[in-house]
C-alpha cells in the first residue's frame, strides 16, 4: 500500500520578550511590578520552542513548509523576533502594543493567537503550534492550554520529546510529569508546550543573524485580530519576600539542644 | 621573579645555607603574637598534620611542591610587620602567598620557607563612589571586590580566569594583566597607592587615594610586579571604572591565523571606544575547552576549516549604540570580498554571553584536566603567536617527544591587544626530558623574537643553566640607582643577604 502523501506542514511559534533570567529582579518603587528597565531576551522556554521547530525542519526537510514566529508586545519585541529568525524561523508576526501598555494576560494572548491562526486558513493554515510551557516573568503557564481549548485542538504539554508522523498526521510526544514520563499520541493540528529537557537551543550564527535582518516581519495591531488586551486581573501590590535572617552560632551541644527545645523541636 | 632567578643562579643550596628553617621556638613566638587560628604548623606546639599544610605547599596544578612546616595567616598589617621583622632578625625566608592560583610556581616554597598567607586580610577599607577609588586589604578576593563595587555601578579594572580565588595583593605583586587590560590598562596605571611591609618590618604607607599625585618619586610602582621580593603588599588603593551599561560578545572563526592581526585592526577601528576584549584561541585550545565541558558555540560545520578563533567583547554606555556598531562591523566582515572570518556566533542573551566567555576562560581548566601542563606566559607581537606555538611543537617533535606518552598538545591562546601569548605544552606527565627540551629553548625562542625577554612576563622556576642569560636582563633593571637609593633608605636589602621574602603571590 502506498503511503498517503503527506501534506506540507506549517508551524507557528509564539514567543515572548521577558526580563532575562540572569537579571536580578527588583520590585519597583511604586510596588506595582518589577523594574523593567533591565536586559530583556526571549523567554527561555520559547527559545526551546523555536529550536524544536528548527530541528523538526532539519529532520523532515521540505515537508515543513514554514516556521513562523509570533509575538505580542512593545516595539522592542521585534528584537526577540529577530533572534527567532536568526535561529531559523522563516518569517515573523509582531502584534505591536504601545511601549507603556500593561503586559497581556494568557487568555487574551491565546485569543490573539487563535484569531491569527483563523486568518491563516486561506494560506494553508497552521498545523502545529509550539510554545514555551510558561514565561519566566509571570510564570502563569496557561497560554498553551487555553489556546488548545479555544481551537478545540489536541494538546501535549511539558514536552521533552516530539516525534512527528507526517503520514499518519499525528505526533508522539513524551511529557514530563510528576514522577516520570508520559507518552501521548496527538492528532494534528495540535499545540505543544515545551519543557526544559526538550532540547538545547543553538547559538545564532553571524551569517544567520545577517540573513534574519532581511526576513519579513509582518506588523499587526490588536484591532487587526479583534482582541482587547486590557487586563482582567488587577494587581494589588508586588513586594519582595521577607529577607532571610542569618543563623547564629552555638558554643556547645548542650546549647544547641537548648535552642532546639526553645523553638519547639523535640526528640522523637 | 627576581629572587627565584637569583636563587637559581647562586645555587639554591648555597643560598639556603645562609638562612634558617623555622624552629619550634619560632612557632611558639608566632603563636604568641598571632591568634591561634592564624598559625598552622606541623611543628610543636601546634603540631598540625602535614595535610593541613598541603593546600599551601602545593600549587593549583600540582606541579610544584614546597616543604614548608609553617603557614602564618595574619589579620592585620601590624601582624604582618611583626612576622616579617622576626623572620628578618632570625634569617628565616618567607614566601608571601595570595590565592595560590599562579601557574608558574611562584606562590609555593622551594624548600621550607615560612608561608605568609594574606587570606585573613580580606576587608574593604573604603570606597568612594564618586572617584571610584577602592582601598582594600591585599587578601581580598578579586571577585568579592567586583561584587562589592557592583551596586555602585563600578567594576574592577582587572579581570582574569582565576577571579574567584586570586587576591588583589597577588594581582598587584605579579602585575597581572588579564582580560580587561586592553580597555583599562595595566595595574601600573590603575593602582593609585600601596601599603607595603618592607623586609625589616617597616610599614611603608603609600596608600594615597588621589587620582593624580605628582609629588616626587612614585615608590609604589616598584612593588607592582615585584612578586614579593621587595616587600609584602598588605593594602591596595585602586581606581575602579564606571561599569558598562551594556556588554556583548562574539566568537569569530578565522580560516587562517594570518588574519588575526588584520582583523584586530579592523575591529579596533570600527568598534573604537566600545572594544573591551580581543582574545585569541587556537583550534587546539578551542577543542580542548569544548571537550572538557564548555558548551559548543559553533556547529561542526562552522568549526570546520577554522585555524583559530577570536573572542571580541564590547562594553559601552548604551546597548542600541553598541549593537549598531557591532552589527556594522559584522556586516563589513561578512560582506568583504576576501572575508577575514569564516563565520561566528553572537551572544543573544546574558547566558550566551557567559558561555562564550567560558570557552576562552575554560581553556586553562580544560588543560589541567587533559594532562600536566608546562605553561609559558610570554610577550611577543601578536603576529608571531602562531609561529611561537608551531616552532615549539616542531622542536618537541624533532626531539621525539610529541606522542601520546609524552607531549599530547602544544597550544596557544591569549590577549592579542596586549601581545600576550599563553603558550601551553600539555604532557601526559611531568618529565625531565620534556623540561630539558623546553628550557631554555622557549626562553631563547622568545628572546630571539623580542631581542630581550620580556621581564615580568616570563615567569618560571629555572635551574642554574637557564638563568644565566636572563639574569643579565634582570640585573640591568635592578641596578637602577634611583630604585636602589630609594629602597635602601626604607630598609631594602639584597634578597640574598638575608631577607627571604621570595616568590610571588597570585
Amino acid at each position: 500500500m502506498r503511503p498517503t502523501p503527506s501534506r506540507l506542514l506549517n508551524i507557528l511559534v509564539p514567543v515572548k520578550r521577558a526580563v532575562d533570567y540572569a537579571v536580578k529582579i527588583r520590585v519597583n518603587s511604586s510596588q506595582t511590578g518589577v523594574d523593567l528597565n533591565v536586559k530583556h531576551s526571549m523567554n527561555p522556554f520559547d527559545e526551546i520552542a523555536v529550536e524544536e521547530a528548527v530541528r523538526l525542519r532539519e529532520k523532515h526537510k521540505s515537508d515543513i513548509k514554514s516556521i513562523k514566529a509570533f509575538t505580542i508586545g512593545p516595539p522592542k519585541s521585534v528584537e526577540t523576533l529577530r533572534t527567532a529568525l536568526a535561529m531559523g524561523a522563516d518569517s515573523a508576526v509582531h502584534v505591536e502594543l504601545p511601549e507603556s501598555a500593561p503586559s497581556p494576560e494568557p487568555l487574551s494572548v491565546a485569543k490573539a493567537i487563535r484569531s491569527y491562526i483563523g486568518k491563516q486558513e486561506s494560506e494553508g493554515g497552521v498545523d502545529v503550534v509550539i510554545l514555551g510551557k510558561q514565561s519566566i516573568d509571570d510564570d502563569l503557564g496557561q497560554t498553551g492550554q487555553m489556546l488548545a481549548g479555544l481551537l478545540g485542538w489536541g494538546q501535549a504539554t511539558y514536552a521533552s520529546k516530539v516525534e512527528l508522523d507526517l503520514g499518519k498526521k499525528e505526533a508522539l510526544v513524551t511529557r514530563e510529569i510528576d514522577g516520570g514520563h508520559e507518552e501521548v499520541r496527538v492528532k494534528l493540528p495540535m499545540v505543544v508546550t515545551t519543557d526544559l529537557r526538550l532540547n538545547e537551543p543553538r547559538y545564532a550564527s553571524l551569517p544567520n543573524i545577517m540573513k534574519a535582518k532581511k526576513k519579513p516581519v509582518e506588523k499587526l495591531k490588536p484591532e487587526d485580530l479583534g482582541v482587547d488586551f486590557t487586563p482582567i486581573i488587577e494587581t494589588l501590590k508586588v513586594s519582595e519576600p521577607p529577607k532571610r535572617v542569618g543563623g547564629g552560632k552555638v558554643e556547645s551541644v548542650d546549647e544547641l539542644v537548648e535552642k532546639l527545645k526553645e523553638h519547639g523541636f523535640t526528640a522523637v | 621573579m627576581l629572587s627565584r632567578t637569583l636563587r637559581g643562579c647562586i645555587s639554591s643550596r648555597r643560598f639556603f645555607s645562609s638562612l634558617n628553617s623555622v624552629s619550634d621556638s619560632d612557632v611558639a613566638h608566632f603563636s604568641k603574637i598571632l591568634s591561634p587560628s592564624s598559625v598552622i604548623s606541623s611543628l610543636p606546639p601546634i603540631s598540625a598534620s602535614p595535610d593541613d599544610l598541603s593546600i599551601y605547599n602545593n600549587d593549583w596544578m600540582g606541579k610544584y611542591r614546597g616543604k614548608s612546616t609553617t603557614v602564618l595567616k595574619p589579620k592585620s598589617t601590624e601582624e604582618v610587620s611583626e612576622i616579617v621583622r622576626w623572620c628578618y632578625d632570625k634569617r628565616i625566608p618567607i614566601v608571601p602567598q595570595g590565592g595560590n592560583t599562579g601557574l608558574v610556581g611562584g606562590s609555593v616554597p622551594l624548600e621550607d620557607e615560612v608561608i605568609l598567607s594574606l587570606a585573613n586580610m580580606s576587608k574593604v577599607r573604603s570606597f568612594d563612589p564618586v572617584s571610584g577609588i577602592l582601598v582594600a586589604d591585599a587578601g581580598c578576593i578579586l571577585q568579592s571586590l567586583t561584587d562589592y563595587v557592583a551596586p555602585y555601578d563600578h567594576i574592577m579594572p582587572i579581570d582574569l580566569g582565576a577571579k574567584g580565588s586570586c587576591q588583589i595583593g597577588g594581582n598587584v605583586s605579579t602585575n597581572a594583566g588579564g582580560l580587561r587590560l586592553l580597555r583599562y590598562g595595566s595595574l601600573h596605571g590603575s593602582v593609585l597607592g600601596l601599603e607595603v611591609v618592607l623586609p625589616d618590618g617597616t610599614i611603608l604607607d603609600q596608600l594615597t587615594s588621589l587620582r593624580k599625585d605628582n609629588t616626587g618619586y612614585d615608590l609604589k610602582q616598584l612593588f607592582i610586579g615585584a612578586e614579593g621580593t621587595l616587600g609584602v603588599i598588605t593594602g591596595v588603593s585602586i581606581l575602579t571604572a564606571a561599569a558598562p551599561q551594556a556588554s556583548n560578545n562574539v566568537i569569530l572563526a578565522l580560516p587562517h591565523f594570518d588574519n588575526v592581526v588584520p582583523l584586530f585592526k579592523v575591529v579596533k577601528r570600527q568598534l573604537s571606544e566600545i572594544l573591551s576584549a580581543f582574545e585569541f584561541i587556537d583550534r587546539t585550545a578551542y577543542e580542548l575547552a569544548v571537550k572538557h565541558g564548555q558548551g559548543r558555540a559553533l556547529s561542526e560545520e562552522e568549526v570546520e576549516g577554522a585555524q583559530c578563533f577570536v573572542l571580541v567583547e564590547t562594553s559601552g554606555g548604551r546597548r542600541e549604540h553598541d549593537e549598531e556598531k557591532l552589527n556594522n562591523l559584522l556586516e563589513t566582515l561578512l560582506d568583504a570580498d576576501k572575508p577575514l572570518i569564516n563565520t561566528g556566533v553572537m551572544a543573544q542573551n546574558p547566558a550566551q554571553f557567559s558561555s562564550l566567555w567560558a570557552l576562552r576562560e575554560g581553556v586553562t581548566e580544560a588543560i589541567s584536566k587533559e594532562g600536566k601542563a608546562y605553561k609559558y606566559d610570554i610577550s611577543v607581537p601578536a603576529a608571531l603567536f602562531k609561529e611561537v606555538v608551531d616552532i615549539t611543537r616542531d622542536h618537541l617533535r624533532s626531539k621525539g617527544l610529541l606522542h601520546d606518552d609524552a607531549v599530547k598538545y602544544v597550544l596557544g591562546y591569549g590577549h592579542v591587544g596586549d601581545g600576550n601569548l599563553h603558550l601551553n605544552i600539555v604532557a601526559n606527565s611531568y618529565s625531565p626530558e620534556i623540561q630539558a627540551a623546553l628550557e631554555p629553548f622557549v626562553y631563547e625562542l622568545v628572546g630571539n623574537f623580542t631581542s630581550r625577554i620580556s621581564l615580568s612576563r616570563t615567569r618560571y622556576r629555572c635551574n642554574e643553566d637557564t638563568c644565566s642569560t636572563l639574569l643579565q636582563d634582570r640585573s640591568e633593571h635592578c641596578s637602577d640607582e634611583k630604585d636602589k637609593g630609594a629602597l635602601r633608605s626604607s630598609g631594602y636589602h639584597e634578597p640574598r643577604e638575608g631577607f627571604g621574602v621570595l616568590g610571588s603571590m597570585s
